[in-house]
C-alpha cells in the first residue's frame, strides 16, 4: 500500500440505481503518469470526484498515499490539485486575480501566481477577464490553478481538452517535466488513447464503471500480439498443409492466411515451406494491431 | 477558525468587484443623500413647521428609514443572497471549493457570514450617513436645529433592530439562492413574501411575527410607535419579532449546510 499515490480497493458507487463505479480498484504507484482511460460517461469524472472526496465512498475503500480518505479528507486534499471537467474559474475576475484567490484559500504566498501564469504561457493575459480568456487559455489557467500549490499528486480531468496542437503539446511536456523532474504523480483522464499514449507509464483502462485492464504501458503493447499475414494462392489448401506442419492459424480470408508472429526466422521459415510445397506467396505481412483499436477491442467486449 | 477566515477573505476578494458588494456602500450613500437634499431644498417648507430638535431629527431619519426599511431592505438581501451564491453557480466553482483542503462547514459559514456582514456594513453606513448628512444639512442651512440633539443612540438602536429583523429573510433567501443558479426563483419568492409581509405587518396580524419578510415592517411600526416616547431612544430592541428573525435564522443556517453539502457536487 506505502507505493501507490491512490489505491481504491473495490470501489462502488452509485447514483441512486445507476451504477457509476463497480467494483473499481485502482492502484496508481508515485511517480507514475497513470492514463484513466474510457470512453465518454464510462465513470472517469465520478471516480476522479470520489478521490477528491467531493462524492462519499464508504471508509475502507479509497486511500490517498496509504491515507483513508474520508477520516483524512483535509490532509489529502493538500496534497492533490485537481482539475475536474471544465476549468472552475471566476469569470469577472482576471487569470491572476483567480490565482491570487486561490493562494488565499490555501494560505500560500501570492507571488507564486505569477510564477505559475509563465509557466502555463499567460503572463501577457494575467490582467485579462477570465471570462474573455478562448477555451484553450482557460484550460491552461485551471491547470496553473491545480498546480499552484505544488502538490504531489494532479488529478487532471481530461486537461487536453479544447487546446490546439500545440498547447496539446505544451501539456504532455509539462506533465512529463513534473512527472520525471519533480517527482510528481499525476492521474489524467482522457477518452483518447493516443493522448495518453504518448505520456503515460500506467494506464487503466475504464468502461461502464468497470476496470477493464490496469498495468505499465508496456503491459498494454504486450496484449496486442503481432501478427503474420500470408497473401498466398490456394488459402485453403496451404491452410490445411500449415496446420499439418504444426503452425496455428488465427484466420482465413479468399486471399490470407494469418498467424501469429514470432520471429522473422520463423517467417522466412515458413515462407520457404510453402514454395517448396508448391504454393505461390505474394507477400508476408508483419501485422501489429495499434493501441487504438485494442482500446476499441477492450471496451466494446465488455 | 483558519479555513473560516481564510474563506471569509477569499469571499470579499471574490466579490470586491460585484454590484452585491458595492450596493452595500452605494445605497446607503445614494438614498442618505437624497434624503438630505430633500430637506436641503424644502428647508423653508421644514423650517415652518418649527420642529423641535428631536423631532426635526425623527423626521429626518424616519424618511430614511421609511424606504430604506420597507422595500430598499428586502430587495437588498434578496438580491445580495443571490448574488453571494450565484458566484459559484455561475462560474461552476462549487467542486472546486469544496475540493479545497478547507473545512467544508467553515466555508458555507464564510459565505453565509460574508452576506451578513455586507448587511452590517450596508445599515451601519445608513446610520453613519444620517448622522453626517444631518449635520452637513445643519452646516448648510444654519437656521436648522439639529446640533441641539444628539441621535446617536436612536440610529443605533434602530439600525441594530432592523439588521437583526433582517436575517430571518436573509436565512431564506440564502437558502433558495443555493438552491436554484437562476435569479428568478429566489426574487419571485423574496417578492411575494416581502409585499405578503408589508401587508401582514401593517394591518397589525396577530402572527404576521411568524413571516420573516413582516420583521422590518414589525420594526418600523414599533418604531413610528417610539417617536411617541419622551425619549425617543427608550424602546426594547429584543422583541417578539427579532426572536422569531433569529431562530429562522440559526434553524435555516444548520439546514442550509446539509443542503450544500449533499446538493453543489453532481
Amino acid at each position: 500500500m506505502g507505493n501507490y499515490a491512490i489505491e481504491t480497493v473495490g470501489l462502488n458507487f452509485n447514483f441512486g440505481n445507476q451504477a457509476i463505479v463497480k467494483d473499481l480498484s485502482l492502484q496508481v504507484p508515485k511517480g507514475s503518469i497513470y492514463g484513466f482511460l474510457g470512453p465518454n460517461g464510462a465513470g472517469k469524472t465520478t471516480t476522479i470526484k470520489i478521490l477528491l472526496n467531493l462524492l462519499k465512498s464508504s471508509n475502507d475503500q479509497v486511500f490517498i498515499f496509504g491515507k483513508e480518505i474520508n477520516h483524512n479528507r483535509i490532509a489529502s486534499l493538500k496534497r492533490i490539485g485537481a482539475l475536474v471537467e471544465q476549468p472552475a474559474i471566476y469569470g469577472h475576475l482576471t487569470g491572476k486575480e483567480n490565482l491570487i484567490n486561490r493562494c488565499i484559500l490555501l494560505g500560500i504566498n501570492k507571488s507564486k501566481a505569477d510564477e505559475m501564469l509563465s509557466l502555463v504561457g499567460l503572463s501577457d493575459a494575467s490582467n485579462k477577464k477570465a471570462s474573455k480568456y478562448s477555451l484553450g487559455m482557460k484550460q491552461r489557467l485551471g491547470i496553473a490553478l491545480a498546480l499552484v500549490s505544488d502538490p504531489e499528486l494532479l488529478l487532471l480531468d481530461e486537461p487536453t481538452n479544447g487546446l490546439d496542437p500545440n498547447g496539446i503539446i505544451e501539456v504532455r511536456n509539462l506533465m512529463i517535466d513534473l512527472a520525471t523532474k519533480h517527482n510528481k504523480t499525476i492521474l489524467v483522464s482522457s477518452h483518447l488513447l493516443a493522448e495518453i499514449e504518448r505520456t503515460a507509464t500506467h494506464v487503466g483502462i475504464i468502461n461502464k464503471g468497470r476496470l477493464l485492464f490496469q498495468g505499465t504501458i508496456n503491459e498494454l503493447h504486450l496484449l496486442s500480439k503481432p501478427m503474420l499475414e500470408i497473401e498466398v494462392s490456394k488459402t485453403s489448401d496451404a491452410a490445411a498443409f500449415l496446420t499439418q506442419a504444426g503452425y496455428e492459424i488465427l484466420e482465413i480470408t479468399d486471399k490470407k492466411i494469418i498467424v501469429p508472429f514470432t520471429s522473422p526466422e520463423d517467417s522466412g521459415a515458413l515462407n520457404t515451406l510453402l514454395i517448396q510445397k508448391g504454393f505461390t506467396v505474394s507477400s508476408l505481412y508483419l501485422q501489429k494491431k495499434d493501441l487504438e483499436n485494442l482500446f476499441l477491442d477492450i471496451t466494446k467486449n465488455n | 477558525m483558519r479555513s473560516l477566515t481564510i474563506s471569509l477573505v477569499s469571499e470579499f476578494y471574490k466579490s470586491r468587484k460585484t454590484l452585491a458588494f458595492w450596493a452595500a456602500i452605494i445605497l446607503p450613500f445614494v438614498i442618505c443623500a437624497l434624503v438630505a437634499f430633500g430637506f436641503y431644498t424644502s428647508s423653508d417648507k421644514v423650517l415652518k413647521m418649527h420642529y423641535l430638535p428631536i423631532m426635526l431629527w425623527l423626521r429626518y431619519l424616519g424618511a430614511a428609514l421609511g424606504v430604506m426599511g420597507v422595500l430598499i431592505l428586502p430587495f437588498y438581501v434578496i438580491f445580495m443572497a443571490f448574488s453571494v451564491n450565484n458566484i459559484e453557480h455561475k462560474n461552476d466553482t462549487w467542486k472546486t471549493l469544496f475540493a479545497q483542503p478547507l473545512n467544508k462547514f467553515s466555508i458555507y459559514a464564510a459565505k453565509y457570514l460574508y452576506a451578513v456582514i455586507l448587511i452590517f456594513v450596508c445599515l451601519f453606513l445608513f446610520a453613519a450617513f444620517t448622522f453626517v448628512f444631518g449635520h452637513l444639512l445643519q452646516a448648510l442651512v444654519p437656521k436648522y436645529n439639529f446640533n441641539q440633539y444628539d441621535p446617536s443612540l436612536v440610529l443605533v438602536k434602530f439600525y441594530a433592530k432592523l439588521f437583526l429583523a433582517s436575517l430571518g429573510i436573509l436565512s431564506i433567501q440564502f437558502i433558495l439562492s443555493l438552491l436554484w443558479g437562476d435569479f428568478l426563483k429566489p426574487m419571485g419568492i423574496g417578492f411575494i413574501g416581502t409585499i405578503m409581509g408589508i401587508i401582514t405587518g401593517n394591518v397589525g396580524w396577530k402572527y404576521a411575527y411568524l413571516i420573516p419578510y413582516s420583521h422590518p415592517s414589525l420594526v418600523l411600526n414599533s418604531s413610528t410607535a417610539a417617536r411617541k416616547l419622551s425619549d425617543p431612544s427608550d424602546f426594547p430592541i429584543f422583541t417578539q419579532e427579532i426572536y422569531t428573525s433569529l431562530i429562522y435564522a440559526l434553524v435555516l443556517f444548520v439546514i442550509g449546510y446539509f443542503i450544500v453539502t449533499k446538493k453543489s457536487i453532481k
